[in-house]
């Protein structure tokens, strides 16, 4: 099946999961990144049983501060 | 009150645009910016605002010029190295402008400031380098009904997004809460491309234009990203969140917050 991937068109096996595609596709920080599918926003604990479907676009949100970046505590 | 002949003459080519006008430029006159770091983005944002005659543009930085800086934020030089970031700016858009009014506030913007601060402006930028400062401006600017630019920038790479009250996503829509330390890229892997700050800094200065003279669409609902890398520009729509903390329909914070940080710095000693 053909999906979107961050806007370019790409094959896909059928049952691939949104969890997969991020390993897959080598996502930093994938524990922080942001996703959304066709313009809709997933939570974090659906993304292993999401199944993407033919036509689907998906998008990888990064989070982004500045040049002299701060470690950050909880 | 009439242009001055010289106001004519150096509004000139804001002047003949016809989105700006006479009526556009006395908008750009007669409003208030204020800029929150005076670092990567907020230097070339607050150079293109001066320029543009913003009438009263507020700087906040409680930083002082390091040699480290110079490399991107070009609102300072050589000669200022150990000065406050906040006055090294005013001295040059007002070099730069002597017409406008800067506003200098020698502060890193925290819980117990940031809604005085921001109350007196009609557009904030947000131009940061860390998560729990960016949360802060967000909510803020979401709790005060404040119109804002959001951007964050990394090694080769940029995104930019803007809020208006009531339409469209906030940033916390978008990436729910700072992440835990270590978790993103921090000092020991990051670095940032000196220009990265030219261009999306004055994006945001190009959102506060925008929304100062009412034309055009602003980027609400949308992230811009930007690959240096791939020479590649894309806005990805971005959703509000029914259940966003700040904005959504039974928000959970209804006060600044702080988070707590550490700062990591990349200075060879």
């Amino acid at each position: 099946m053909k999906i979107v991937v961050t806007g370019i068109e790409k094959q896909a096996a059928e049952g691939l999961t949104i969890a997969q595609l991020i390993a897959d596709e080598n996502v930093e920080s994938p524990a922080y990144v942001t996703v959304s599918l066709n313009d809709t926003f997933v939570e974090q604990g659906a993304f292993p049983h999401t199944v993407l479907h033919e036509g689907d676009s998906v998008e990888f949100l990064y989070f982004m501060g500045g040049g002299r970046p701060y470690a950050i505590h909880q | 009150m009439p242009f001055t002949n010289e106001q004519l003459e150096r509004y000139s080519r804001h002047i003949l645009l016809s989105e700006v006008g006479v009526k556009g430029q006395r908008k750009l006159m007669n409003a208030k910016v204020l800029i929150i770091g005076a670092g990567g983005l907020g230097a070339p944002a607050a150079l293109y605002l001066a320029a543009a005659g913003v009438g009263t543009i507020g700087i906040a930085d409680a930083d002082e010029v390091d040699l480290s800086n110079l490399q991107r934020q070009v609102i300072h030089t050589t000669a200022d190295i150990g000065k406050a970031k906040a006055l090294s700016s005013k001295e040059t858009m007002l070099a730069i402008n002597p017409e406008i009014t800067v506003n200098t506030y020698f502060m890193f913007a925290d819980a117990s400031n940031i809604l005085d601060l921001i109350a007196d402006y009609d557009f904030i930028i947000d131009g940061t380098d860390n998560f729990p400062a960016k949360f802060l401006i967000n909510d803020a600017c979401v709790l005060a009904g404040k119109p804002f630019s959001h951007a964050g920038i990394l090694r080769f790479g940029g995104q930019l997004t803007t809020y208006v009250p009531g339409q469209g996503a906030c940033y916390r829509c978008i990436f729910k809460e700072p992440p835990p330390k270590d978790a993103v890229p921090t000092c020991k892997q990051a670095g940032v491309i000196g220009a990265m700050g030219g261009v999306i800094g004055s994006l945001q200065a190009m959102e506060a234009v925008k929304y100062v003279i009412g034309k055009g669409d602003l980027l609400t609902g949308r992230l811009l990203t930007y690959d240096a890398l791939k020479m590649d520009f894309r806005t990805i729509r971005v959703p509000r969140r029914a259940n966003c903390a700040v904005c959504g329909e039974h928000p959970t914070i209804t006060k600044p917050v702080d988070y707590e940080q550490t700062e990591c710095d990349l200075r060879a000693d």
